[in-house]
Parts: structure tokens; sequence; C-alpha cells
């Protein structure tokens, strides 16, 4: 079966005076997902997560290596067949972004009519089938800028379910959200992927939701993909304390088969907080 | 938004701008009563008669330039504000003016007039004026995040404050006898027009209309921010030159033909998002006959409210202008909306 995305010794440099990010490199990353796979990106600030989510949606094009949408080279596909292939999801939109729900989820039937002035009849449908499925129809004509974090998540996962891709990639997509709202986050990805079949990439920082949504987990360090494999595999604690830097304990509760995390705290200082070390003379 | 809203909107704008239009013939300081304007409009008045060339070689050519001026205006102004995402762009804000400015005085200085050829060749060094006062605009405000409002209005400022130096410059170079005419101009002034520039001015407006209008679409999108514009399809580099283009264009030909008019691409296409909303698909060509309302409402106003002598039209839309860019920079929904 070809696979959904495939990346062949990716390479990729920021060009370092061209912006105020530090300028680092992606380099020989290489992996492949299969039709209906969730997958998460795990790993350090800048260990290159976002850039490669970039690289997946051809805003950035790679130095070395090659990246293929169902077996063909992004680069040779035009902008908007790229769009139509794969969806972004930001963690949010632009502050004051003007629009209405159902405004802005139409925005994602662009690349299927990239010439057109007007939306077709087709792509309403598209758009109501979107907002039914993250269940904002409802709020079809508020304004973005009225709603909380948690429904304008839903309304950007619309706009994206309306490109109607093969790969959702999201980044980030519990940040801005209380508990309640990311567990609905990820029932809803369940759902969409079991219905669908679209195939699901994640960014995250959040290693038990990893853990507990992935089929299969990308771990990078410094630009590379350290780890790749199930979440027992990938979610050890001697290799995650090599990569985040600090103690990590990994366990597993009773009746789930999932790995859990845990962050183990460096013990308080004995001094009072707050009181200043002794200078030195 | 469907064509249907589309078409309801443009039609009921058309009819406001016929309207408009239709009344701006029966008024002004020279003294032809509506019965000889109805006369030389059902061609019932004699072929050498006075109030035939008030009518058709004053009032009508008048007319015209303010509507094609008004539209073009407008329609940069909401070009450049989806650009930048900032509702306070607008050509005369920007700078861009200022450099039309100094490439339509520099045509002058040159000895272009007004034959087609001469024209074309105002609106060329015009252009190019508003394409450089841009660029610098550009390159002096943006950052690697993006292009911030403030730096954005302030480097608006400074580029303009450097090119009316420029034309200062070049006024001081331009013999007496032509000065006043020359600074007449420069206040933004709805002089008759012949045949020949008129149909220029509104050739290459067209144009320029088209290069923003029919990506409109694309500049909605644009609101969700580059990165996304771009994967959504949006070629946002090759879009946001061709929006440019386009404005500049635009802002160009007006001042070429009727001087440097402040404001209009401010309040016209402000006041349509307040009441239609920001789809730049219904905005943008609204903001095409409204701002052809505006300025012939404005001009009208510039003819007879010290008749028999003549206001300048960039004085009416100045006044509107100043306080309603106090009210946008104040009203903190106005700002935060983009920022």
């Amino acid at each position: 079966m070809t696979p959904v995305v495939e990346a062949r010794a990716v390479a990729f440099r920021y060009p370092s005076a061209a912006s105020d990010r530090r300028a680092f490199a992606l380099d020989d990353v290489s992996f492949a997902l299969s039709p209906g796979e969730i997958a998460t990106v795990i790993g350090p600030n800048a260990s290159g997560k976002t850039t490669l989510v970039r690289l997946l949606s051809r805003v950035l094009v790679p130095v070395r290596g090659t990246i293929a949408l169902e077996g063909e080279d992004v680069a040779r596909l035009v902008r908007a067949e790229v769009a139509r292939r794969v969806a972004v999801v930001p963690q949010d939109v632009p502050a004051g972004f003007p629009y209405t729900v159902e405004e802005t989820v139409l925005m994602g039937r662009l690349p299927h009519g990239p010439g057109r002035f007007f939306e077709t009849p087709e792509d309403r449908a598209a758009a109501v089938a979107a907002m039914a499925a993250t269940e904002v129809t409802a709020l079809a004509a508020e304004p973005l800028a009225r709603l909380s974090g948690g429904e304008r998540q839903r309304v950007i996962l619309a706009r994206a379910l309306a490109q109607r891709p093969r790969l959702l990639v999201l980044d980030e997509p519990t940040a801005h959200l209380d508990l309640r709202h990311q567990v609905e986050v990820v029932a809803l990805l369940r759902r969409l992927n079991a219905e669908s079949g679209v195939t699901v990439l994640l960014v995250s920082h959040d290693l038990n939701l990893a853990a507990e949504v992935s089929h299969r987990i990308l771990l990078m360090a410094a630009g590379r993909l350290v780890r790749t494999g199930p979440p027992d595999a990938v979610l050890d604690a001697t290799l995650l304390e090599s990569v985040y830097g600090c103690r990590i304990a990994v366990d597993r509760r009773p009746g789930s088969h999932r790995p859990e995390v845990h962050l183990i705290w460096p013990p308080r200082a004995t001094s009072s907080p707050g009181a200043r070390p002794p200078r030195a003379t | 938004m469907t064509p249907r809203r589309l078409t309801l909107v443009l039609a009921g704008l058309g009819i406001a701008l016929v309207a408009a239009a239709v009344a701006a013939l029966f008024v002004g300081s020279a003294g032809v009563t509506p019965a000889q304007v109805l006369a030389v409009l059902t061609g019932r008045s004699p072929a050498e008669g006075v109030e035939r060339v008030v009518v058709l070689e004053l009032r009508l050519p008048r007319i015209a330039a303010a509507v094609l001026a008004g539209a073009a205006l407008a329609v940069a102004g909401a070009g450049f504000q989806a650009l930048t995402r900032n509702p306070l762009a607008d050509p005369s804000v920007l700078g861009v003016s200022s450099g039309a400015a100094f490439g339509a005085v520099l045509g002058q200085l040159v000895g272009l007039g007004s034959t087609v050829m001469d024209s074309l060749g105002l609106a060329s060094f015009a252009f190019v004026g508003a394409l450089a006062a841009g660029v610098v605009v550009y390159l002096v405000a943006s950052t690697a995040g993006g292009l911030p409002v403030h730096s954005l209005l302030l480097a608006g400022v400074i580029v303009g404050i450097f090119f009316s130096a420029a034309i200062t410059v070049l006024i001081s170079l331009i013999d007496v006898n032509r000065l006043g005419g020359v600074i007449f101009w420069l206040l933004g002034n709805l002089s008759p027009l012949p045949a020949a520039p008129l149909a220029v001015f509104a050739s290459v407006a067209v144009a320029g209309g088209w290069l923003i209008v029919g990506r409109a679409r694309q500049l909605n999108v644009l609101a969700l921010g580059e990165e996304a514009a771009l994967q959504l399809g949006v070629d946002a580099t090759g879009l946001a030159r061709r929006v440019f283009v386009g404005a500049a264009l635009l802002t160009g030909t007006v001042v070429a033909f009727v001087g440097p008019i402040g404001f209009v691409g401010l309040i016209v296409p402000h006041a349509l998002r307040m009441v239609l909303g920001p789809d730049n698909r219904m905005i943008l060509p609204a903001a095409g006959l409204a701002g052809g309302v505006f300025l012939l409402l404005a001009d009208t106003l510039a003819r007879n409210v010290m008749a028999p002598s003549e206001l300048s039209v960039g004085v009416i839309t100045a006044f509107c202008g100043a306080p309603f860019f106090i009210y946008l920079m104040r009203s903190r929904t106005a700002l935060v909306t983009r920022l």
C-alpha cells in the first residue's frame, strides 16, 4: 500500500540571516505513514517538529531528500494539490480574525477551486458536513473572535476537514484546552479517524496524549528522528531522560496497556524560597 | 457569500451612483437652470449655448473623473488593508500617494501634457513613484515577524514626508507661471479632464481594479496568516505582489490625473465592512461603487459650499478623513481586530 506521506532522508536548514529563529538543521529524517494511521511527533523545543510540519505542507522545501504524498513528490505538485491532500490545523487564528465560523470553514474549500470566485454547492455541502463533524453547526453565524478557545479549535479543525485531506496534521491540538476539552478533541480525532480513515499526524508536547491516541510515536531531538515505533517502544524512561534532559519515570496503570510518563521534579533547595544565594566576595 | 447577495448590494450601490451622478449634473455655481440641463441632456438645447458647455464639457467630465478617482482610491485602500491585515492602511497614510505625486510632478516637469501618450506617460511616472514609495515603506516596516501596525504607519509618515520634501525641490524648479496649477493639483483637484486622459484614466483603473478584485477570495484566506494561507494553496508572495501592483496602479493613475486625494481608501472600505462584513469579494467591488459615490458627493460639496469660489475636493476628504482616522486609531475593536 502506498504510504499517505513518506519522507526520505529529508534535510533542511533555515537561512540564518533571513529569520530571527535560531538557525538549525533538520537532518536525515525518514518515515512513512500508512493510510488510517494515527502518529504523534514528540520532542523538546527546537527539535524540528514545527519545521517538519512546514516541510510536509510545502511551506518550506527540503534542501536534500524528498517528501512524497501518496507516492508523488511534493515539490512537483501545485500548491492547491498539496492542500487537497494535506490539511494543517494550527493552534489558533490570528488575534481579531474577523470572519464567522461558516466563512472560516468555507475557506478550507479554496484548494478545491482556486480559480473560482464563489463557492459551489458541493463546497457548501462539504462545509456543512465538516461543521457537523466537529459540532459547531449551531455557531455557524458567530464571529470566531466571540468563541471560546475550545470552540475556535473545533472550528479550525472543521476548516481542515472541509479540505477533505488524506493527511490531517495538528499542531499542539490540546495546548490551549482545559482537561474536558482535551478529552473531547481526542475523542473527536479518534471518531474522524475511524469513520473516514483519514491519516492523522499530531505534534504535541503532551507525552501521555501521544501514548493514548497514537499507533506510532516519532521522537525528534536536535533535528533528527531518534526513535520511531509504538508508544511502548518510544516512551522509554532512559531514552526520554537523555532527550529531554530531566528525570522521567514511565509506568503502567493497571488495566491499561499504555505507558504513562511522569516528570520527576528535582528536590527543593533547602534554603527558603526567594532567598538569594550568598554573593561571592 | 452568495452571488445573489453580491448582485443585490452592487445593484443598490449602482443605482445610488447613477442617481448621485445625475443629481450632480444639475448642481453648480454657473447659472444653469434644471430645465436647461434637461434640455441639454435630451438634445433640445442650442448647439452653441453656454448651458451646453457647462453641462457637457465642465460638469460631465468632472463627474466622470470624481467617480473614477473615488472608485480607484477606495479599491486601492481596501486592497492595501487586506494585504497588510490592517484597517489603517490607505494610499495616503502609507506614503504611496506622496510617491505617486512626486512621480507625477516629475512627469509634469519634463513637459508631459494631456494628449493620450502624454497622459499615459504621466500615469507611468506616478505609478513608478507609487511603487517606489510602497516598496520603501514595506522594507522599512517589515520585520521577520511580519508587518507591525505601528512600524507600518510610522514608515508611511516618514516616506510621505521625504517625498513631500522632494516635491518641494521639484516645485522650486518650475517656472512661476505654472506654479499655481501644480499647487492646485497637489491639493487634490477635480478640474474637468479632456476625453483622452479620461479614457486612459478609466482603462488603467479597470486594469488595476481587476488585479485586486480577481484575488478577493485569496485575500480573505490571507487573514488566517501567511503560513495558513500557503497551506491552503495560496501563493502568498505572488498574491502580495499582484495586489500591491494593482493598488499602486490605481493610486498612481488617480494622483496623475486629479492629484493626491487622501482618506477615501480609509473611510469607504471601513464603512462598508461595518455594514456588509469582512468578505473581500463583497467589499472590493462594493468599494469601487461606494468610493465613486463618496468622492462625487464630496466634490459636489467642494464645488458649491463656497460658491462661486471652489474648494479642493482633497480638503473635504481630509476634513472627513482626519477625524475618522483618529476614531479608528482610538477604537479598540478596530485595532484589536487586525493587530
